[in-house]
């Protein structure tokens, strides 16, 4: 029997194979490679069975705990799943399909790629979307690159109420490269204003803006992005796709490229990915865009079809002159989010947004009863918001999981000076009673 | 086929939410809301699965046709795997809640996991510690060459550009440029390796290092490989592997040996995770010894207690190039697909890949110009220029999808003109080799007879060929 598990052919045919090609042993194939090049060291477990591999991960998988009840969100969101995203997601034709080089043969990807690119613009108020990046990390810094091609400028200005995570990743990527990068700390809850106008100059290329912001405040960002325009700034904002169901969009603010992060759009999470960036523009700058576009064309009969387009901007043809780096990108997670928005439709998905939004309001009025709890900011949010706590927000939290309870995160980790802050998410998941237990508990500790 | 968007119905709706309301919330002012709902599709659940169900069947794939792809490493993904994958404990876990404190105990089998999976992976290369954070192979680059960067700079090198051979991935150049670096292209010699000679002349001590393919995207592995590495240690440079063909050498050669410094491995390629249509995939990087302080963070660690934790005191790290760990479910199934092949497993699996290719590579060599005089790795290439006249390889290409096959790889190598990459994999059966090189022998023999059958193929896809000029032209990007 073959020692390797998945290989199909027998030892007959390898015989008769290795004799065809004047081989004896699969040794002489490598022949040309020289002998010290090779190794025989490869201090490597034994091969497991199915059963024995499947035994092994069960018994690790069972480490993890598996029954807390998340109100820990920060950008990434428990939210519920209809069962026909996995089901429809794991048909073999989408799965083990590549990137769609032969549009022919591909079209089932490629028209799905069409839909989502379409549902994203629709979700974000853009007008054209490319068919995915990683997360919404380099999402965001995609966008950035591409606001400094389209301004032909090297400085940019962020906001402190985009995600921590995000920034510190823009950090490290920007190192390398003749960027100007800085952050304008936060007003109360929002963007400051007067600091903004202060240094937005006509060596600004792009502003990056976040809606709700990391501590879940929500904003009407209209006039920090006239004034980016009025300095010939290009704005990008980073966007949370389930609060769009009824939040005002980034193109109903003027925004000319929204990001985000496409997890909560029926992606589990997963302990960190797949996840799935987006970047949704104005037309005008399509050609500026990273990463693939799909765009619709026909056939010699007429007929309607899909192909990959534009693709001058890409690195298999502009190689060190590309628009970006990227290659495969996230197309299995873009299709789960289509087939969650088509699952849950234009009522359905509005529906999360205001379920989320309710519990989140119940539990901003029972937590902030609380004896020494008080809000950080006072602003309207969507379904996360921040609380001052009278003690040490990380002790509160490792407190809460021995109970069953993941409360928050502490803002303090990426803050300093917030170390008492707790940073609170509802998702339409969230019951009544685990929120009363979570103020009970809460109250407990404190 | 009608788009989701045509089938859409008012008032017609899918998956019911919950409609109680548990708060008062007077929500907020108008001024924060979208002034109407986005226009998503109103379908019942059952014309979402219907429509999707056949969109699926416009795909050819793995799992319904051979996929020749060159340098994709269409091999079949192992069930078992997505089953480990799946199992709610791993699919459930927040990656934020490691950072709360005693966090870490939550999500001691996923850190478990990364833990085992970058162990196993430096035993595999030879390297000496792993990050698993990029997040597809030209996130591994890049953030291979940002590590790169920050070695130079600790080091107060003066450095300006990476060489990397015309026979690359795209994905090197575009990686090189946006970790700040220049690039220096240099041209294949007449067996397909990198030039040696306009090598040695391109290099000096600006270069901060090479970029190379080996095997190469020629399906060669170069015999100078050593050489070439010991001429860009002597000026300070860094060797980077680049391991989207590592399917040719598993279990029997560990780039690390060899003397590179960097390398990144394509889980979605030689580990069998699924390509999903165009990701995700996963790019892992391993590095040397002396590059270990440069590894992003956060980063695994073991406790003396044996219990897993994260690391974040690196004060030369490049820092974050991911949000969190990478992409977890994928690392997952590379690590499942890792266990079942095992030491052993993992030569076999290299072993005939090799032998897969070679044995279509002498079926065809009659027909088509191989590249190569000799044994060819996990891919062959051949150039379509011995077609009929006026026939090329896209003709072959579209040929092949009407008798049931994906295309191989066309026109990529750059440097090979008409080029066919076939990389048949390890997990086909010797009579479906067989019947896809007699097949592509007929078109062969079409070519010459009868050219005009082959210039109107594809006759039994869902679509002919598609208008692409008109595409870019027209630019219709979105359904309105």
């Amino acid at each position: 029997m073959s020692v390797s598990p998945f290989a199909c052919t027998s030892p007959d045919d390898e015989k008769a194979m290795l004799a065809s090609i004047g081989a004896k042993t699969f040794d002489d194939l490598f022949a040309h490679i020289p002998a010290e090049f090779q190794s025989d060291e490869f201090n490597l477990p034994e091969g497991l069975s199915e059963m024995e591999m499947m035994q092994q991960i069960r018994a690790i998988a069972r480490k993890n705990s598996s029954d807390l009840t998340n109100f820990c969100g920060a950008g990434f969101y428990d939210h519920f799943i209809p069962a026909a995203v996995n089901s429809l997601t794991s048909r073999g034709e989408f799965f083990t399909a590549y990137t769609p080089y032969q549009p022919e043969a591909a079209q089932g990807t490629l028209q799905a790629m069409f839909e989502y690119q379409t549902a994203m613009t629709r979700l974000t108020g853009m007008e054209v979307s490319n068919a995915s990046l990683y997360d919404g990390g380099t999402a965001l810094f995609e966008g950035m690159m591409m606001a400094l091609r389209i301004s032909k400028r090297n400085r940019v200005l962020v906001d402190e109420g985009v995600s921590p995570i995000y920034r510190t990743m823009l950090r490290s990527y920007t190192r390398n490269l003749k960027i100007e990068y800085r952050e304008v700390p936060m007003g109360e809850g929002i963007a400051d204003r007067a600091a903004f106008a202060k240094q937005l100059d006509n060596t600004v290329g792009a502003v990056l803006l976040q809606n709700p912001n990391f501590f879940g405040c929500l904003d009407d960002l209209t006039d920090v992005i006239a004034l980016a325009h009025s300095a010939g700034a290009i704005a990008v904002v980073s966007a949370y796709p389930i609060s769009l169901g009824i939040v005002k969009t980034p193109g109903e603010m003027d925004a000319d490229i929204v990001t985000g992060d496409g997890q909560s759009l029926g992606l589990p999470l997963s302990f960190g990915g797949p996840y799935l960036g987006f970047l949704t523009a104005k037309k005008k700058y399509v050609r500026n865009i990273p990463g693939r576009i799909v765009g619709a064309t026909t056939d010699g009969q007429g007929r309607r079809g899909y192909v990959l387009t534009l693709q001058a901007r890409e690195q298999h043809i502009r190689r060190e002159k590309a628009a970006s780096n990227i290659c495969t990108n996230m197309q299995l997670c873009a299709l789960r989010s289509v087939i969650y928005l088509s699952l849950l439709g234009k009522q359905g998905f509005a529906d999360v947004a205001r379920q989320c939004m309710d519990r989140a309001g119940y539990a901003w009025a029972r937590l902030k009863a609380i004896k020494g709890v008080e809000p950080l900011y006072d602003r309207p949010f969507f379904n996360e918001f921040a609380l001052k706590l009278p003690k040490d927000a990380g002790e509160v939290v490792s407190d809460l999981i021995s109970e069953g309870i993941a409360a928050g995160f502490p803002a303090g980790r990426y803050y300093t000076g917030m170390e008492n802050v707790l940073l609170c998410a509802f998702t339409e998941k969230r019951t009544k009673k685990e929120i009363d237990i979570l103020a009970a508990k809460l109250e407990s500790v404190l | 086929m009608k788009l989701i968007y045509e089938i859409s119905s008012k008032g017609r709706g899918g998956v019911r939410i919950p409609e109680d309301r548990i708060s008062e919330r007077d929500i907020i002012s108008k001024n924060l809301l979208r002034a109407a709902p986005a226009e998503l599709p109103e379908v019942s659940e059952s014309e979402v699965v219907r429509h999707y169900t056949k969109l699926s069947r416009r795909n050819y794939s793995v799992d319904t046709h051979f996929y020749p792809l060159g340098s994709c490493t269409m091999k079949h993904n192992p069930r078992a795997c997505e089953a480990a994958a799946s199992l709610p404990e791993l699919c459930e876990t927040h990656p934020l809640w490691p950072q709360l404190r005693h966090g870490g105990l939550l999500t001691q089998g996923s850190l478990q996991i990364l833990y085992s999976l970058e162990r196993m992976l430096s035993e595999i290369t030879g390297l000496a510690e792993f990050t698993l954070q990029p997040m597809a192979g030209s996130h591994g680059e890049l953030t291979a060459v940002m590590m790169m960067a920050a070695y130079h700079r600790d080091r107060g090198n003066k450095k300006t550009h990476i060489i990397i051979p015309d026979s690359a991935h795209g994905t090197n150049p575009a990686s090189a440029a946006l970790g700040g670096y220049g690039v220096v292209t240099i041209p294949s010699d007449a067996s397909g390796d990198m030039d040696i000679d306009k090598f040695k002349a391109a290099l000096n001590d600006e270069t901060a290092g090479v970029m190379l393919t080996l095997p190469s995207t020629l399906g060669v592995f170069n015999p100078k490989v050593k050489e070439i590495i010991k001429a860009v240690h002597a000026v300070d440079g860094l060797m980077y592997y680049d391991g989207a063909n590592f399917n040719a050498i598993m279990g029997r050669i560990k780039p690390g040996d060899l003397g590179f410094d960097l390398c990144h491995l394509n889980l979605h390629k030689s580990f069998s995770t699924p390509h999903g249509g165009g990701g995700p995939g996963t790019g892992p990087v391993g590095v040397c010894e002396k590059l270990r302080p440069y590894l992003p963070i956060s980063r695994v660690a073991k406790t003396k207690d044996g219990t897993y934790t994260l690391d974040y005191d690196f004060p030369k790290s490049i820092g974050y190039i991911a949000p969190f760990y990478g992409n977890f479910a994928i690392l997952v199934r590379a690590y499942a697909y890792l266990l079942m092949l095992g030491r052993d497993g993992l030569r076999a699996t290299s072993d005939r890949a090799v032998l897969n290719a070679n044995y279509v590579q002498e079926k065809l060599r009659p027909y088509f110009a191989a590249v190569t005089k000799g044994r060819c790795m996990h891919e062959c290439v051949f150039s379509g220029k011995t077609l009929g006249e006026g026939v090329h390889t896209l003709d072959l290409a579209k040929a092949l999808l009407d008798r049931g096959y994906h295309a191989p790889t066309i026109y990529f190598p750059l440097n090979v003109p008409e080029a066919i990459m076939i990389e048949p994999t390890e997990t086909e059966t010797r009579e479906t080799l067989d019947a896809f090189c007699k097949d592509m022998i007929e078109i062969f023999e079409l070519s010459k007879t009868d050219p005009d059958a082959v210039h109107a193929a594809p006759v039994t896809t869902p679509v002919g060929r598609l208008d692409e000029v008109a595409a870019a032209k027209n630019m219709e990007l979105v359904y309105i």
